[in-house]
């Protein structure tokens, strides 16, 4: 999802050359830029967009998922399915932060969110129809969010890079807790293994989408991989992950619906079908199946909590015209 | 131990309350107004939780008849559940949502506290883990009611309301029937009639510092500890109990 967070990026920079060169030269010996370093415009607005995507790709995935809270089958699903939710509130908190280490604020980002200027990953405008969905996401969905996140750890951005440390150690977990729903399903009755092979079918094309497509010779692609922001092009991570994740549906007894998909000897990898691009595009355009109802609800919830924001607002400047009231009584 | 029901019902009731209103709260998954309140009301949910699944997997043990911690919460019928009313009312707007949970909370906190007392270990433990976590909760909720009640014209306004809707499911809270009372006289249960007096305390302490009152109540709703729920607790159910009922007798 997080390569999909450079669709459109502007890489595009105006400082000279020999502070360009200073910064790549920072760049090349693997140092971290800080927040209070010298950068080219280029790069912070390249990270500004990546990280915001990022935040509000786990602000918008907390929908699907919690459609299914009051639902979960078993209490300690239904707790473990809160506790995951709550991470991934998390996560876009911490990274709204880390974003703001950027000088841009959480209200700028979330306007640009709610205005559709923005966008978020492709994957969370696909539906949770079932409880088996709940396991295919964490396993599949978060999967695919490991093996972005995991080269993000080494992001020539402190902040972020840093962020993504401790990120890391939460997906895994909802990884594995994902494919432990799988298994649940698959040592159970027909009628789970048909509910996981469906939901199986209808995530596994989504997952690969999420690595963005190929970049080819993309400028924006390797300026970002110069700048270290991205070390991996999205094919390989793609690749990555189907490596990884082929051998995890088999052992699920499940069947990866690509009838083109086969181990090649030579490059040690997986050959796959051929990704429907232009489902990529229309679902990145607005017209996937969720959309319009993952925006119509994020816009409502921002609306309907505005009385609150502002009640807290108000009571907070009480508080402190109280304070300077009495100070100046007790002066 | 009794040989009667008495225990596994006073349990089940104490289960119920917190697994309805831990529904209730996971509700606003998504739904809160700020994202820091967003992981709050996750929070406290999964306290109440947590709390659920140790009462009904203590009640299981009582009971010794091989149901377990799910089928106890997920497989009874309706006028089984024993729970409270208010644990089950409508989340409503944010300041509906905070003051039943404000009014639950200033009540479970002397409960639990009481409850450290019991005679029954388990019970004893479950209450040390609770406290501390209901503690919060009040915590939580008091500052909310604060903000609210003294914030904008609107906050207030919506905070009256509010107290108004739920202040009339509270007496029911320290409400003694013949159960609780054996409870009490065994040394197990909590005299939740005494605890009013605190619980008055603690409410109109809070509610003053937020420019609010408490409204007056011509009648106290009642029902809840005896199965007699208001219309919302079949519709809590048919969400509760869709994947067991739907896919009965399944491991997940
Ligand atoms: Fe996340
Ligand atoms: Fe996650």
């Amino acid at each position: 999802m997080y390569s999909q967070g450079l669709i459109g990026a502007d890489g595009a920079t105006e400082e000279d050359e020999a502070f360009l060169q200073a910064f790549q030269k920072r760049i090349d010996a693997e140092l971290k830029i800080e927040p209070n370093d010298p950068m080219p415009e280029g790069y912070r607005k390249t990270l500004v967009r990546q990280m915001s995507q990022h935040a509000h790709s786990e602000i918008i995935g907390m929908q699907p998922e919690g459609n299914w809270i009051t639902r979960a089958p078993t209490l300690r699903r239904k707790a473990a399915l809160l506790a995951k939710i709550q991470d991934e509130g998390g996560h876009g908190l911490y990274l709204y932060s880390a974003s703001e280490t950027l000088g841009v604020s959480r209200e700028e980002l979330t306007d640009q969110l709610l205005s559709g200027a923005a966008k978020y990953s492709s994957i969370f405008n696909y539906p949770a129809l079932t409880w088996a969905d709940i396991g295919a996401i964490g396993w599949l969905v978060d999967g695919a969010a490991i093996m972005n996140q995991i080269a993000l750890c080494r992001c020539s951005y402190g902040p972020y890079a840093r962020a993504m440390i401790r990120i890391c150690k939460e997906e895994s977990f909802h990884q594995r807790q994902g494919y432990e729903i799988m298994i649940a399903l698959c040592n159970g009755s027909d009628e789970q293994k048909e509910l996981a092979q469906d939901a199986l079918n209808r995530f596994w094309w989504p997952s690969l989408m999420m690595f963005g497509p190929s970049e080819g010779d993309s400028v924006h692609s390797s300026q970002s991989m110069a700048w270290k922001i991205k070390r991996f092009s999205n094919d390989d991570l793609r690749d990555k992950f189907i490596n990884a994740t082929v051998p995890q549906a088999e052992y699920l007894g499940l069947s990866v619906p690509d009838p083109d998909l086969r181990w090649n000897e030579q490059t040690k990898s997986y050959d796959h079908g051929d990704i429907d691009w232009e489902e990529f595009w229309r679902v990145v355009k607005g017209d996937g199946p969720c959309n319009r109802e993952r925006m119509k609800n994020r816009r409502r919830v921002h609306r309907e909590g505005a009385w609150v924001r502002e009640a807290a607002l108000a009571h907070a400047q009480k508080r402190e015209e109280r304070k300077q009231t009495s100070r100046m009584a007790a002066e | 131990m009794t040989d009667d029901n008495s225990l596994f019902d006073y349990v089940i009731r104490l289960a119920d309350d917190h697994l309805i209103l831990g529904q209730r709260l996971g509700e606003w998954c998504g739904e809160a107004p700020t994202l820091e309140e967003d992981l709050a009301l996750a929070n406290i949910a999964l306290d109440l939780i947590g709390q659920a699944r140790s009462l009904y997997d203590y009640a299981a043990t009582v009971e010794g008849k091989g149901r377990d911690e799910d089928q106890l919460a997920f497989l009874r019928y309706e006028r089984d559940y024993r729970n409270a009313l208010i644990a089950e009312l409508p989340n409503g707007d944010f300041a509906c949502t905070i003051t039943r949970q404000f009014f639950v909370a200033a009540f479970m906190k002397p409960f639990w506290h009481a409850m450290l007392n019991s005679k029954d270990a388990t019970l004893a433990a479950i209450a040390a883990k609770a406290l501390k976590e209901v503690s919060y909760h009040l915590r939580h909720a008091s500052e909310w009611v604060i903000r609210l009640g003294d914030g904008t014209e609107e906050s207030h306004r919506r905070m009256v309301d509010a107290l108004d809707e739920m202040s009339i499911y509270t007496g029911e809270l320290f409400e003694m029937d013949d159960l609780s009372k054996r409870m009490v006289e065994q040394g197990i249960g909590v005299d939740a009639a005494g605890l009013e007096r605190e619980w008055r305390t603690t409410v109109e302490t809070v509610l003053s510092e937020a420019t609010l009152k408490f409204p007056e109540v011509s009648h106290m709703q009642t029902g809840g500890r005896a199965g007699r729920h208001t219309e919302h607790l079949g519709h809590i159910l048919s969400e509760l109990q869709y994947m067991q009922r739907t896919y009965p007798g399944l491991t997940w």
